[in-house]
C-alpha cells in the first residue's frame, strides 16, 4: 500500500508539470488550430538557461528562474514574430510542419551549446524528505507540485477574468469577429506563444531539478501530446486533469508493470490509453464537439 | 460628410472586385447598398471595416484618413459591423458576447481586473449597464445567459447586432441583417435599425437584398453592379432608374 501511495504521489507531481506544459499546447491550439511540436524544445531552453545561471554563474535559484522565464517569454514572442507570422493565411498543416522544423533546429542548436551530457542542478531544495503519513516525499517534488498548481490556478483565472484572457478566448472562437471588436489578433498570437514558452520553461526547470537536464527532456513534448488530446485539445480543465491522469498512469505502470515486463511500459502506457479513450470519445474527455449545422 | 469613399478600387489578382467606387455618407442617415450577387457589396463593406485594404483610392472617416489603418483600431474610432454569415463567439453566452463589445473600452489592468477590486468593479458595473440597456432594447432578456451556439438563427442575428451596438459606434455596418429571416423577424429587425438611427443618431450602412425593406427604411441607396457604382439616390429615384432595372432584370429586348 505504501508503495502504491508513493507511486501515486510521484505521479501527481509529474502530472502537474505535464498539465502545465500541456496548457501551452492547448493555448496555441485553441487560438490558432496549430499543434506545436516544438513545445518539448521550449522546455529545454528554460531548463538549460536556468541550469547555466545556477551552476555556472552561481546566481540564486529564484533569480535564475525569473531570468529564465523572461528568456522563454521573449523566445516565444520571437518565434511567433519570425517564424509563424510569415505563415498567416497559409494552411494549418504548413504551420504544423514549420513547428516540426523549428523543433529539429532548436534541438540542434541546444546540443551545440550544451552538448548532450546530463547536467544536474546543484542541490537547491533541502534533501531531507517530508514524511506524510506512511510515505516520504522529497522536497523538490513538493515544491514542483506547489509551483505547477499555482501556475495552473493563475492561468485559469487569467483566462476567465482578465481582459487579455477574454480576448484570447474570443480570438480562439472567431478571429474575424475578434478583429471587428477591436482585438489585435497579432498581439493575441504573440501573447499565446509567450505564455506557451513560459509554462514550458517552468516545466523544464522543475523536471530538470528532479531528473537532470539532457536533450531527452524534450520528449516530454511528445508525452504532453496525449495529455492534451486526452483532455480534449481545446479544453484547459481537460489539460489539467489529463496531465494528472497521465502522470499517475505513467508512475503506476512504471512501478508495477515495468519489473514484470522488463521495462518500457511506462513510456507506452499513455499512448495505449489515449487510443482507447479516443475510440470512445473522439473529441477527448472535455473537448468541444464541433457540430456543423447545414 | 461622416464617411467619404474616394474612388476606391479593389483587385484580387486579375479580378476586379471594386472599381473607382465613390460614396459619401452623411451623419445619422441610413444608407443602403444594393446590387446583384457578386457586385462587390461585401467587399466595399470590408474595405470600410478594414478586413480588406483598397488597391487604390481613399477612405476618410470623420475627417481622418483610415485607408491604411489596421482593422482592430477602427472599432475605437466608432466603426462597428455585423457579418453576412454570423460571426459570433459561439462558445460564450449572449452576455459575454456583448461584454466583448466593451472590451476595448475597459481600462483596468490584469491585476485589479483579476481581483475585481475598486475601480475595476465600478468599471465593470458601468459596462454592464450599457450592455443591459442594449439587451433591453433588442428584447433578448430571456436568452442572455444562453450559449450563443444553441440559439435560433434569427436570434443569433439579433445578438450580433447587439454586440456591434455594445461598441457604441457612430457608424454601423450591417451586412445583410435580414438574410434568411421570416417576415416577422424582418419587421423586428427593420424596427431596430430605424430606432438605432433615430434614438442614438448612429449612421447605418446596410447591404440588403429585400427590396421592400430597403425602400422602406433607407434615406439613400447606392447600386453596385460588377464592382461599379451605377446609381445613387433616394429610394424613389432608384426604383425608376433604367440602369438599375437593367442590372436587375437584364436589357430590354427591342
Amino acid at each position: 500500500m505504501t508503495f502504491f501511495l508513493q507511486l501515486v504521489v510521484t505521479g501527481l507531481v509529474v502530472g502537474a508539470v505535464y498539465a502545465m506544459v500541456a496548457l501551452g499546447f492547448v493555448l496555441i491550439y485553441k487560438s490558432s488550430d496549430v499543434i506545436n511540436f516544438a513545445q518539448g524544445e521550449l522546455l529545454l531552453v528554460g531548463a538549460y538557461t536556468c541550469w547555466t545561471l545556477v551552476a555556472v554563474y552561481h546566481v540564486p535559484f529564484l533569480l535564475a528562474m525569473a531570468v529564465s522565464i523572461c528568456v522563454s517569454l521573449f523566445l516565444g514572442i520571437a518565434i511567433e514574430r519570425m517564424v509563424l507570422r510569415s505563415f498567416i493565411n497559409e494552411p494549418v498543416i504548413s504551420v504544423i510542419m514549420a513547428t516540426l522544423g523549428l523543433s529539429s533546429a532548436m534541438r540542434g542548436i541546444l546540443q551545440v551549446i550544451w552538448s548532450t551530457d546530463t547536467k544536474t542542478f546543484p542541490e537547491i531544495f533541502p534533501s531531507a524528505p517530508v514524511i506524510i503519513g506512511p510515505i516520504a516525499v522529497s522536497r523538490v517534488y513538493l515544491y514542483s507540485l506547489f509551483i505547477s498548481l499555482a501556475m495552473l490556478v493563475i492561468f485559469s483565472l487569467f483566462f476567465k477574468y482578465s481582459n487579455m484572457g477574454i480576448a484570447m478566448r474570443a480570438t480562439a472562437d472567431d478571429q474575424q469577429a475578434a478583429l471587428s471588436m477591436g482585438i489585435s489578433v497579432k498581439v493575441i498570437f504573440a501573447a499565446t506563444w509567450a505564455i506557451a514558452a513560459v509554462v514550458a520553461g517552468i516545466g523544464g526547470i522543475l523536471l530538470g531539478n528532479i531528473n537532470g537536464v539532457n536533450p531527452s527532456l524534450s520528449h516530454i513534448g511528445l508525452t504532453v501530446l496525449p495529455v492534451a488530446i486526452l483532455g480534449g485539445l481545446d479544453s484547459i480543465p481537460g489539460a489539467i486533469l489529463g496531465g494528472l491522469f497521465i502522470g499517475v498512469l505513467e508512475s503506476l505502470s512504471g512501478g508495477y508493470l515495468d519489473p514484470l515486463l522488463g521495462g518500457g511500459v511506462k513510456e507506452v502506457a499513455p499512448f495505449v490509453v489515449l487510443v482507447l479513450i479516443l475510440m470512445i470519445r473522439p473529441y477527448g474527455l472535455f473537448g468541444q464537439e464541433i457540430i456543423e449545422r447545414v | 460628410m461622416q464617411l467619404d469613399l474616394d474612388r476606391v478600387s479593389l483587385h484580387f489578382g486579375g479580378v476586379t472586385a471594386l472599381s473607382e467606387v465613390s460614396i459619401q455618407v452623411k451623419k445619422g442617415e441610413i444608407f443602403a447598398i444594393i446590387g446583384p450577387n457578386g457586385a462587390g457589396k461585401t467587399s466595399l463593406l470590408n474595405c470600410i471595416s478594414g478586413l480588406y485594404r483598397p488597391s487604390s483610392g481613399r477612405i476618410v472617416f470623420e475627417g481622418k484618413d483610415i485607408t491604411h489603418m489596421s482593422t482592430h483600431q477602427r472599432p475605437l474610432l466608432g466603426i462597428a459591423r455585423s457579418f453576412q454569415n454570423i460571426e459570433l463567439f459561439s462558445h460564450m453566452t449572449v452576455l459575454e458576447n456583448l461584454m466583448l463589445g466593451r472590451h476595448i473600452k475597459m481600462k483596468s489592468g490584469i491585476v485589479s481586473g483579476g481581483l475585481y477590486w475598486g475601480k475595476a468593479q465600478r468599471e465593470e458595473v458601468m459596462h454592464r449597464e450599457v450592455v443591459e440597456d442594449i439587451i433591453d432594447f433588442l428584447e433578448i432578456e430571456n436568452i442572455r445567459r444562453k450559449k450563443v451556439g444553441t440559439l435560433a438563427y434569427g436570434l443569433q442575428k439579433r445578438v450580433e447586432l447587439g454586440r456591434a451596438l455594445a461598441l457604441e459606434p457612430s457608424l454601423l455596418l450591417l451586412d445583410e441583417p435580414m438574410a434568411g429571416m421570416n417576415s416577422e423577424e424582418k419587421e423586428d429587425m427593420a424596427r431596430f435599425i430605424l430606432d438605432i438611427a433615430e434614438e442614438k443618431g448612429t449612421t447605418i450602412i446596410l447591404i440588403e437584398h429585400d427590396m421592400g425593406v430597403v425602400m422602406d427604411i433607407s434615406d439613400r441607396v447606392a447600386v453596385l453592379d460588377f464592382g461599379r457604382k451605377i446609381a445613387e439616390g433616394s429610394p424613389e429615384e432608384i426604383q425608376c432608374n433604367p440602369k438599375v432595372i437593367e442590372a436587375y432584370l437584364g436589357e430590354q429586348v427591342s
